[in-house]
């Protein structure tokens, strides 16, 4: 999943299909379904004190609209996350230039999601200053 | 079908889900990157070293590819400047606001069967399908 091509082929229901990243999730999901279930069984992990296990249920509309945005960037980058990082250590320009621009991103949000973004913005002076708190684990 | 590589794809998912698994097994945590990767661009005490370690796993991981196994960065597409930092800013938003993405939603969430996972990964795949129909088949491939 390095290669866009391969991800981009996936997507492209309606031309060359190319279903590896299919194949891909399968082996992911069969894997980590299985030693999901196992190692829950467990009061603790091995070298944390517990578990941080996402609590939300909701199917909200950041999630909504989140998830749509993201696979929109995902169908025309060709890159997620996780190999897109990895690729980094090929210093290719398109893929610095790609996690670049998502670190952005993800500034922009931490900014806009945080309620001093909108007070600091509308007072013109005594502003106090910004803290940006993650809100994830 | 073009380019299908089922075994090399198979391989692929099982280490990765091997890696989550080593992460829930040590950390507690679950593998979602773009979690981990915001949690390092705005640290949180206490909460920053652990997620460096796992992004600097990544990157020697692609270390260990550039050297032997160069054609994993053969990228197969040409995407301007423009479209790579619009794909960025779109991934980096939106995985924040719904709060993960491939990894985090699409292998850890489903396999824990998560009902916010499944909505997720079917909406991103889908609204992946349509723009590669449009780059694709409308755009012309290369932009």
């Amino acid at each position: 999943m390095t290669r866009p091509v391969k991800v981009i082929g996936f997507l492209d229901f309606g031309g060359h299909w190319d279903p590896s990243l299919a194949f891909v999730m399968v082996g992911a999901i069969a894997v980590y379904s299985v030693s999901y279930l196992q190692i829950r069984t467990r009061s603790a992990p091995l070298l944390a004190d517990k578990f941080f296990v996402p609590l939300r249920a909701r199917i909200d509309k950041n999630l909504v609209f989140g998830a749509a945005v993201f696979g929109a960037g995902w169908g025309l980058g060709g890159f997620c996350p996780g190999p897109a990082i990895t690729s980094l250590a090929s210093g290719a320009v398109p893929v610095t230039i790609f996690v670049a621009a998502m670190a952005a991103g993800m500034y922009l949000h931490g900014l806009a999601a945080h309620p001093n973004f909108w007070r600091t913005l509308t007072r013109s002076t005594h502003a106090p200053a910004l803290r940006l708190i993650s809100d994830d684990s | 079908m073009t380019d299908f590589t089922p075994l090399a794809s198979l391989t692929g998912g099982v280490l990765i889900g091997l890696s989550a698994a080593a992460m829930l097994l040590f950390n507690g945590k679950i593998a979602g990157i773009s979690g981990i990767l915001s949690g390092a661009l705005m640290p949180v005490k206490s909460e920053t070293l652990w997620r460096l370690f796992f992004l600097g796993g990544l990157l020697v991981g692609g270390l260990i590819l550039r050297f032997w196994l160069p054609h994993a960065f053969e990228f197969g597409t040409v995407r301007s400047t423009e479209a790579l930092t619009v794909a960025g800013l779109l991934t980096g938003v939106g995985t924040r606001l719904a709060n993960g993405c491939t990894s985090g939603h699409g292998v850890c969430g489903i396999a824990r069967l998560s009902a916010r996972s499944m909505v997720a990964t079917a909406i991103f795949v889908a609204t992946g399908a349509v723009v590669v129909y449009i780059v694709n088949h409308l755009l012309g491939g290369a932009i």
